[in-house]
């Protein structure tokens, strides 16, 4: 049993508490916005903000986010950074078949809330966690690129 | 046209063997729906598709045979008849039909159609995703469900207002008058729908069209950056249970015996039960309440296995093809080699190809549900497929059912590659076998198979893995005096219901073509192996010219090496029969800055040229090597793919493509099997190609106002070979495998 935060709203995850907060997020809570694509930390595509740093929430135990905050992407869009990157993403049309960008949204929030004007040896080590099979890595790059000319 | 995808010869070889002639499908109104709705279906099947006077009104997706749906508040509803995994035919046919209907762009929205007669291909007689084929082979058609849909909107209004229909004209959505009055589609669109279908419409001319031709952000950007697109993985129905399933480590193994006791034992698992699989393969499904107590269960799970007899091995593979290729194989081009005599230099090179798995980011999934007895017995399926009515007929035999009594619900795909386009319809096969062992346990709760990445990555299906070899002689005036040609590559296609159209004298189609159809002029004699392998094979992006674009390209820049010629000169004087190719490879050479621009040191160019899917991709790449590997510092590309109905999707297309093929380059990606099993499981031991591998891609596209040819595969195919052709002019070494290795 793990209590925590999630959007905002207070959460009790009855399950074991090895299980990744991923499943906790997409099986129990129904907040399926959040994907899985590897389970190992190494595409990304699960990428949550826990206490506002970004996390692999398929490698994260729930039992480790006791008493934390997890922002999602159904919640990113709440806030400036992330109303910037998601309006950058739909005018630079960025997803293709979109699975991965949920993750990708919530790596670039992150990275433009440590950086608010990030070069493109930035964009490399904060996106190359993030796998995107479709291949949408140049318009992620202008996307982020504009959202952090929109929020200066 | 000079060399026509395989996948064009399915269609009608495919249409005639199932006895479907698409040009008896009619135009019909479907009468459950409020507002206008109108669709095709084929000529025996009207009376299915006319819901019964008072029955509930039904959705367009509810309705076997709706495409277009005018609602009274003019909201329009298009059914989308592929599936949408990337490639935007979702909202590219949307505006093709729009753009006919004159309907106004912000009103539209678009919805994948289920599994049904009225949505196969209509060259096909299949309903599929593939061959680069969405927009080629739905162009005309999407447009006659428009122009239909506006001709009774226009009527119904010339009826009200008492003018001739001739003067009614269209915009945006808006019926307009010569006298200035006016009305929304919605408001007619009861009155339209009292109307017959017209027989025949005339289409707009190309220079009328409003939508088609003009860049246009995709329908499902905003849902897809912000987590509200639904996903097959996405689905949940009530009571639903998690599957996972323990499959055999060697493809084709079977189950001697399992201790399910610590499976059991995970909190939420329900139960373990022995299951029928693809290939007559046998493993064990684990049910639980969601995907962790599943995996738990699995892992917790005690099985002993008992292998096939033939385990494949990529060493013994290696040596086993590598011999081959010294034999002459069938025939697959006969060419005079008697230059070969006379040959002044002689170029000698053997290529290797590895296995390839797709590695959609959406692993594979489907829900199934059963309801219903009798003859009201259905079973319900949501997944994202590229070959919904193959599933059908698969499933309905796996359940004994009869294939109108599974409803197949295209969901939208994280990707798919091919992979989703299985004959065997394998996962969804696999999903209806674990049904039927629950149903036989007693048990109804609708399931949901998931596979997870390693699942994925192990499960098969790859790109077979293939080697070439080429002898070429040349003249003394470095003219290409003789060319033999030797392929081996595993038939994916034998055994399928694809052998009869594609394999012809023993060849398979797929692994020949791009080299025994190549556009240059040349002397090439062409045999192919197919060697027999116990690992499941598939297409995969773009298919047979994954490999063959790269030797072909590859090998043209080693003859103009040889024979001092400059390469983009010597492949125009090879095509000079063919203007769209020269087209296509002249526009990235001037966007690109060939031959005018100096490079920095250390950096060459590269170009490859490549026909597939009936559109001509030219890539030119400036490359260096750094820390003994490529770098890739820009990508020019052109693609002739005739009209472009949605350019910024073209773009897409190209780039996307551009960096699956640097993917294939890069160390790791690579598929190897010992004693029968598979090496890799993860994106940890399967490199995916990363946003620090991606260049800037610039993409051009040639103006056309002919009809549509192919966008999600033909960029894939000249990159590779693009990259190898700069490396060979920077180290003088030509570089003859995938992945690259330096
Ligand atoms: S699912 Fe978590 S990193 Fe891939
Ligand atoms: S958009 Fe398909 S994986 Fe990124």
């Amino acid at each position: 049993m793990a209590n925590f935060k999630v959007n905002g709203r207070s959460v009790k995850a009855d399950v074991d508490d090895s299980t990744p907060l991923l499943w906790v997020l997409r099986d129990s809570l129904n907040l399926t916005g959040t994907k899985y694509g590897c389970g190992v930390a190494q595409c990304g595509a699960c990428t949550v903000h826990l206490d506002g740093q970004p996390v692999r929430s398929c490698v994260t135990p729930v039992a480790d986010v006791e008493g934390a905050s997890v922002v999602t992407i159904e919640q990113i869009g709440s806030g400036r950074i992330g109303q910037a990157v998601q309006k950058a993403w739909v005018e630079k049309d960025v997803p293709q078949c979109g699975y991965c960008q949920s993750g990708q949204v919530m790596s670039a929030v992150a990275l433009l809330r440590d950086n608010a004007t990030p070069g493109d040896a930035d964009i490399d080590e904060a996106m190359e966690g993030n796998i995107c099979r479709c291949g949408t890595y140049g318009r992620i790059r202008a996307a982020i690129k504009a959202a952090a000319a929109n929020l200066n | 046209m000079t060399n026509p995808s395989v996948m064009d010869r399915i269609g009608p070889a495919w249409r005639a063997a199932a006895g479907t002639d698409m040009s008896r499908r009619r135009f019909i109104k479907l009468t459950g729906a409020s507002g206008l709705a109108i669709g095709l279906v084929s000529a025996g099947a009207a009376g299915a598709a006319t819901p019964k006077a008072g029955a509930a009104k039904l959705k367009p997706g509810q309705q076997p045979g709706a495409f277009v749906h005018i609602d009274p508040k003019g909201v329009v509803t298009i059914q989308i008849n592929r599936l949408e995994f990337g490639q935007g035919s979702h909202t590219g046919l949307a505006r093709i039909l729009a753009d006919e209907l004159d309907a106004d762009w912000n009103s539209v929205r678009a919805e994948l159609a289920p599994a049904g007669e009225a949505y196969k291909d209509p060259a096909f007689g299949l309903q599929m995703t593939g061959g680069s084929n969405s927009i080629q082979n739905s162009f005309t058609q999407y447009r006659e469900l428009g122009a239909r849909a506006r001709a009774m909107l226009i009527e119904a209004a010339a009826r009200k207002w008492k003018v001739d229909a001739a003067t009614v004209r269209t915009r945006a959505g808006q019926l307009i008058a010569a006298d200035g009055r006016s009305a929304g589609y919605g408001e007619m669109s009861e009155a339209a729908m009292a109307l017959p279908v017209p027989a025949s419409v005339t289409l707009k001319k190309s220079s009328e069209f409003r939508l088609i031709g003009k860049p246009a952000n995709r329908l499902d950007s905003a849902d897809k950056s912000t987590g509200r697109q639904t996903f097959g993985i996405d689905m949940r129905r009530p009571g639903m249970k998690t599957v996972l399933i323990a499959r055999p480590p060697h493809f084709g193994g079977t189950v001697a015996g399992f201790d399910a006791a610590q499976a059991q034992a995970v909190k939420g698992v329900d139960s373990a039960m022995q299951v029928e699989l693809d290939r007559g393969a046998t493993g064990v499904a684990v049910v639980a309440d969601g995907f962790w107590p599943a995996h738990m269960g699995r892992e917790k799970l005690k099985v002993q296995w008992k292998a096939p007899a033939e385990l494949a091995d990529s060493r013994k593979l290696d040596q086993q093809f590598g011999a081959l290729r010294g034999r002459d194989g069938l025939p697959a081009r006969a060419g005079d080699l008697s230059g070969m005599a006379g040959a002044k230099k002689t170029i000698k090179a053997d290529f290797r190809f590895p296995f390839l798995a797709h590695a959609p980011m959406e692993p594979l999934n489907a829900v199934i549900e059963m309801s219903g007895t009798g003859d009201g017995r259905r079973c319900d399926i949501w997944t994202g497929t590229q070959f919904q009515t193959i599933d059908q007929v698969t499933v309905a035999k796996v359940l004994q059912l009869k294939p109108q009594q599974v409803n197949i619900h295209t969901m939208f795909a994280g990707g798919g590659f091919g992979r989703r386009a299985t004959p065997t319809a394998d996962y969804l096969a696999d999903t209806a076998r674990v049904m039927k062992a629950w149903l036989a346990a007693g048990r109804s709760e609708p399931l949901k198979v998931v596979w997870t990445r390693e699942d994925d990555i192990r499960g098969g299906y790859y790109r077979p893995l293939t080697l070439h070899r080429a002898e070429i002689g040349l003249g003394d005036d470095g003219r290409i005096a003789a060319w033999k040609h030797t392929i081996v590559s595993p038939s994916i296609l034998k055994g399928t219901p694809f052998e009869a159209f594609l394999v012809k004298d023993g060849v398979d189609a797929t692994a020949v073509e791009g080299v025994a159809d190549t556009a240059y002029d040349l002397p090439i004699a062409v045999s192919v192996h197919h060697p027999a392998v116990n690992v499941p094979m598939l297409w995969w992006r773009s298919v047979g010219h994954t490999h063959s674009a790269f030797v072909m390209e590859t090998l043209i820049d080693r003859i103009a090496r040889e024979a001092g010629r400059d390469p983009v000169a010597l492949r125009r004087d090879l095509l000079k029969k063919h203007p769209r190719h020269l087209a296509a490879l002249d526009l990235a050479v001037r966007k690109s800055g060939y031959g005018t621009k100096s490079l920095p040191a250390g950096r060459a160019w590269g170009t490859a040229v490549h026909e597939s899917f009936r559109s001509v991709v030219a890539h030119v790449v400036e490359l260096s090597i750094e820390d003994e590997a490529p770098k890739l510092h820009r990508v020019t590309s052109a693609i002739h793919c005739n009209l472009a109905v949605n350019p910024r999707s073209v773009e897409a297309q190209i780039e996307g493509a551009v960096l699956m093929a640097i993917g294939t380059t890069i160390d790791g990606s690579e598929i190897t099997l010992r004693d029968g099993v598979v090496e890799q499981s993860n994106f940890d031991s399967y490199a995916m190609p990363r946003m620090p591998d991606m260049p800037p891609v610039d993409v051009h596209i040639v103006p056309s106002g002919d009809p549509p040819t192919g966008v999600g595969e033909p960029g894939l195919p000249p990159l590779a070979p693009a990259m190898a052709n700069a490396i060979f002019a920077i180290t003088g070494k030509p570089v003859e495998a995938l992945p690259i290795r330096l």
